[in-house]
């Protein structure tokens, strides 16, 4: 790694860093994985070059390791997501993220007139399609395509 | 016992639909049975649908069963701002089953969630209609005699029509169907279910007017064109006419081929139509009542 990229967000002794978030879906993670509300330190950066992504973003979480189906929800917004997870700053496993086959109160039904979005609810969708992802609502049945996904 | 209900035309399966086909007729022949005897039903109506509601309250009555509800929301704690959680919970204290028609899309099925009590679902917004889809079933299956090797042409708005996309998958349960659709561009079959047909291996024809191929038809199953579906009130006022049905048109169609229409029908259907033994949309109707006797009947396993 040359010296002005390691440079750009400092190392954590131990923790988890997402790395290869889509720039603009940075501040979506944040909220899927509800770090707005933990007292560990977190540093993170966005928009920076990226071979994959053009722009990415990247969070290190200090002191936080995810379970598996709490790191798959972010798989909607960063599909491409890779984890590092550090102890005494050395990269210990690496994960990727897997599209869960339900995706329970993350999206928004694209339709207006579903129940969903008009009744305190949660939403409920099945996968049907990875790439590129497509939800069936539980509920309107309609299909939400990749570009509709809004996060709650 | 799991409680079942009715919200979408997939909830049943082939053998679903055959045992309520074979309730249906049954009710047809002796329509007055004390099923029902002691149990309260609840008809709710969140937005107004008079007929749907009195085929329902019919098929109640004559099974015997007290009805509880509300045929227009204005009319309801709704009005005050109730969520249809709230609403749903208390109802199904009360009854032993709810039919319900609600203007929102799946908000049946979450009732569904929520509710102690069986749900059949009267219409949700654009989404479902279940019932209206198995009463076309038995109007198909008591004119036919079957339900494999139907040729249906279906006419009109087939973009929109929740009725025609229900009964495209439920008789696709079926043996070597052959589907013929009959639209303008913009309101043709959408394409999710031209795949599904695609992939069934099951064979489809698209038209864009009326022509002779009609006297294929075993079914012709007619829905209202909407001027509020056009974008270009232009392209309404080009293709308005060309789906209206006329008793002349019908002449080499086959003596056993019947005509459907969900209802209501504004002009669609030429009025020379309804004296010819092949109009049977009134009828269909009437076929409701025994179809939702038989549903009614089969979730609440009482038969």
């Amino acid at each position: 790694m040359d010296k002005a990229k390691a440079l750009q967000v400092s190392a954590i002794k131990d923790g988890t860093v997402i790395d290869h978030i889509p720039a603009e879906r940075l501040f979506d993670v944040i909220n899927i994985l509800g770090l707005f509300n933990i007292q560990e330190m977190i540093t993170f950066g966005t928009n920076m070059d990226s071979k994959l992504l053009g722009k990415k973003g990247i969070i290190k979480v200090a002191n936080r390791f995810f379970k598996d189906a709490e790191i798959d929800k972010i798989a909607l917004v960063a599909p491409h997501a890779k984890l590092n997870i550090i102890q005494n700053y050395e990269v210990i496993e690496k994960r990727v993220v897997e599209i869960p086959d339900e995706i329970v109160n993350i999206a928004k039904c694209f339709n207006p007139k579903c129940i969903t979005n008009n009744e305190n609810m949660k939403t409920r969708f099945t996968v049907i399609s990875h790439n590129p992802i497509e939800l069936k609502c539980r509920y309107c049945e309609k299909i939400t395509y990749e570009n509709q996904v809004v996060i709650r | 016992m799991q409680k079942r209900d009715l919200i979408s035309i997939n909830d049943f399966s082939k053998e679903d639909y055959l045992r309520v086909m074979e309730l249906a007729a049954d009710f047809e022949q002796n329509p007055n049975q004390e099923l029902l005897k002691g149990k309260v039903v609840a008809t709710l109506f969140f937005e107004p649908s008079t007929r749907t509601r009195l085929s329902f309250e019919t098929a109640i009555n004559r099974l015997g069963g007290r009805i509880i509800g509300f045929s227009d929301s204005s009319s309801s704690s709704v009005s005050k701002g109730e969520s249809l959680h709230d609403t749903i919970r208390m109802v199904s204290n009360y009854a032993d089953l709810i039919v319900m028609r609600h203007p929102l899309e799946g908000s049946a099925r979450y009732a569904s969630e929520v509710s102690s009590v069986p749900i059949i679902n009267a219409g949700d917004g654009a989404n479902q209609h279940p019932s209206q889809t198995l009463l076309d079933m038995y109007s198909i299956v008591k004119t036919q005699g079957r339900l494999d090797d139907i040729n249906i042409f279906m006419v009109g708005d087939l973009k929109y029509g929740r009725t025609v996309h229900s009964l495209l998958m439920a008789l696709s349960e079926f043996e070597r169907p052959i589907f013929n659709f009959i639209a303008p561009p913009e309101l043709a079959m959408p394409e999710e279910y031209k795949r599904f047909l695609e992939n069934k291996g099951i064979r489809y024809f698209e038209h864009t007017e009326f022509s002779d191929i009609i006297s294929e038809a075993d079914i012709i199953y007619m829905t209202r064109v909407q001027k509020e579906r056009f974008t270009d009130p232009i392209e309404y006022e080009k293709v308005k006419n060309i789906y209206i049905l006329r008793n002349k048109m019908l002449k080499k169609t086959k003596p056993t081929m019947k005509i459907l229409h969900p209802l209501p029908r504004v002009n669609e259907i030429h009025t020379d139509v309804d004296d010819n033994p092949k109009a049977y949309y009134f009828t269909q109707a009437l076929n409701g009542v025994y179809t939702r006797q038989a549903i009614i009947s089969h979730i609440m396993g009482l038969k």
